[in-house]
């Protein structure tokens, strides 16, 4: 094993800078907050890979709101006016391709980070007592953050921004009883038009954002209180230096992980800028090609798919049949699908944290619930008919669109992952926890 | 000099003064959030955009449609062939509500057709399964919907299929059969849409 040192020697300003400090200390807990933060938080000493995320998603949502800012200043938040401000952004604005484009690519690449990061909760148990709270802010991050992608989504008001809010916006009026009146209401029309884009832009650039960065605080706040997992899952808090008192498998956050990070910050911008200059677009994935037709309500475009991070729930909310008239069961289905991420701390009865350590059962259910989250992904980006029908020969499903049979089976998978976890958690052969952590 | 000066507390009272306290201020900031919710409901402005749409139909082919906007949603009307109405009766085996017991549709549109007159076909053109417009897909047969496909209307969304009097095929997305409009005809060739029939 390296030898790292536990605690860095701190340095002590002097003269007039230590002054200055000291002034200030005296008035706002400016050293005590850099210490509990940073100087003085200790992490374990063991992250891998997949404890970059987080910082990565911190960079870009400020990325995100500072990009956003800028674009604002010459957006217009007007039916009419809208479609020729993006277009406006795009070609006189000096800079106005590249600020869009960090925008638009800084969208898909916060899904993609937050999708790690949580694939990383997952695999080593970060959801678990004592970090459930930390847990739920972290699955309300991600429902404000899917409102704030979607309502950013219709601010170029082209046709896909029409159509597919269009879409969501009626999955509020399935709802029973009340539905019709609550989309009338949420549209301020009988359909999308001038009031919607105008509130639409009021909930990205102020009410979403203001929402988010609160959680994000929570979020942050909650994660120094209990302290960060590890890959090991094991708590580093059981074995503490006998001298000093901190964890002997701690290292303080700066200058280790911030330099480290910085390693990730790096990887990340070179894929980012790459993105941003050769493939903004990524072949339709990041902006649809339909959005770049100006919106018209009287013509759906051909195929209407939202944009990626959103189709694996997309999928399943085409999958799930009506009944009794109602497509209310398809919306409970994918609404359902986010909401049941809140109660995985207390489905978990596994004895042990992280998938190091855990047994067949659930590594086989985990990779069964992966696989069909990234199936249904690409399920959502494709028209149903994408496989064919079955034969007409085979009993109670012929004829069926075959891609809508796997998406049925893998939300199947997908909500067994969560509903059997007391039970398969329970019965698995774990192995024994290090008491130190591996690295 | 008054003595007030018993340093007690009763912990009763000051229980039930916290609570009004608090319910007081509760009330008035529910009473402040009506306002701000009541004011995303359509304007006055908007509300007056949704009068009644008058069509003219003296261009109209047989088998053609037109596409005409109300309340900003696109309304439909297909000038049926005699051949387009003779295949309605053939298709309710495979529709999910061929009597319309489910649909959305004034009590004066009658029989399979779903119309005033067979011949005129109206209809809100958005999918009842979340809100797209369905393309008209009237060739018999076409290569994309199966050799079995006996025209009608296409939603490109999910997939939805309906006949060509908007009443959708067994086992699609969309739960009901295309909501037809109140509408009137003002002279044999003057269509209103968004107005019921005199007397109606």
């Amino acid at each position: 094993m390296a030898s790292i040192p536990q605690t860095p020697a701190k340095p002590q300003l002097g003269g007039l800078a230590g002054k200055a400090l000291g002034w200030v200390d005296d008035r706002f807990p400016l050293s005590k907050l850099y210490n509990e933060h940073l100087g003085e938080y200790y992490a374990p000493k063991n992250f891998n890979f997949w404890y970059y995320f987080g910082s990565l998603a911190l960079l870009i949502l400020v990325m995100q709101i500072v990009t956003g800012i800028f674009l604002t200043m010459n957006y217009k938040p007007d039916a009419k006016f809208a479609f020729a401000s993006v277009e406006y952004i795009m070609r006189d604005v000096s800079w106005g391709w590249l600020i869009r484009y960090m925008h638009s690519t800084g969208a898909s690449m916060f899904f993609l980070v937050v999708y790690l990061h949580m694939m990383r909760g997952l695999m080593y148990g970060s959801y678990r007592k004592p970090r459930e709270l930390l847990w739920i802010f972290g699955c309300m991050i991600y429902l404000a953050l899917m409102a704030e992608a979607f309502f950013g989504y219709l601010l170029p008001w082209g046709q896909m921004s029409y159509w597919g809010a269009q879409v969501i916006i009626n999955l509020f009026g399935a709802i029973p009883l009340v539905g019709e009146d609550l989309a009338i209401w949420i549209r301020g029309d009988y359909n999308i038009g001038d009031a919607t884009l105008n509130r639409f832009f009021a909930f990205h650039v102020i009410a979403i954002p203001m929402v988010l960065l609160g959680l994000v605080a929570a979020h942050l706040v909650a994660l120094h209180e209990v302290g960060s997992n590890n890959p090991d899952g094991i708590d580093i808090k059981k074995n503490k230096d006998p001298v000093n008192g901190t964890p002997l498998d701690g290292i303080p956050f700066h200058p280790y992980y911030t330099v480290k990070d910085l390693v990730g910050v790096v990887v990340f911008l070179g894929a980012f800028t790459s993105i941003v200059f050769f493939a903004p677009e990524m072949g339709g994935y990041f902006l649809e090609g339909p959005n770049f037709v100006p919106a018209d309500p009287l013509v759906t475009p051909a195929h209407i798919a939202p944009v990626w991070y959103f189709t694996p729930f997309y999928a399943m909310l085409r999958a799930v049949p009506s009944m009794l008239g109602s497509q209310f069961p398809g919306v409970a289905v994918m609404g359902g699908a986010t909401l049941i991420l809140f109660t995985l701390p207390w489905l978990d009865r596994g004895k042990v944290r992280s998938v190091r350590y855990r047994g067949p059962i659930y590594k086989g259910f985990l990779t069964a619930f992966v696989v069909s989250f990234l199936i249904l992904g690409y399920l959502g980006v494709v028209p149903t008919t994408v496989w064919g029908q079955l034969p007409k020969g085979v009993p109670m499903l012929g004829g069926v669109d075959t891609a809508t049979l796997v998406s049925r089976m893998l939300t199947i998978v997908y909500f067994s992952f969560f509903i059997l976890m007391p039970w398969y958690t329970k019965i698995d052969k774990e192995k024994p926890e290090p008491t130190r952590v591996n690295y | 000099m008054s003595a007030i000066v018993l340093d007690e507390v009763d912990p009763k009272k000051r229980r039930i003064l916290i609570a009004a306290s608090a319910g007081v201020g509760a009330i008035a900031a529910a009473s402040v959030a009506i306002p701000l919710a009541v004011s995303m409901k359509p304007s006055a402005r908007a509300l007056a955009a949704g009068a009644a749409v008058q069509v003219p139909l003296g261009t109209i082919e047989p088998g053609q449609m037109l596409t005409v906007e109300f309340r900003g949603a696109p309304h439909w009307i297909l000038r049926r062939t005699p051949e387009m109405s003779a295949q309605l009766a053939k298709n309710d085996g495979l529709l999910s509500d061929p009597d319309c017991k489910s649909s959305k549709q004034p009590s004066y549109v009658k029989g399979a057709g779903r119309s005033i007159k067979e011949e005129w076909f109206v209809a809100k053109g958005v999918c009842t399964h979340l809100g797209c417009s369905p393309t008209l897909r009237k060739e018999i047969g076409a290569a994309d919907l199966g050799a079995d496909w006996p025209g009608g209307f296409f939603c490109p969304c999910h997939q939805s299929k309906f006949d060509l009097a908007g009443r959708v095929f067994k086992g699609m997305p969309a739960p009901l059969n295309l909501a037809i409009p109140s509408y009137t005809f003002v002279t044999d060739t003057l269509l209103m849409i968004g107005e019921d029939p005199k007397g109606a």
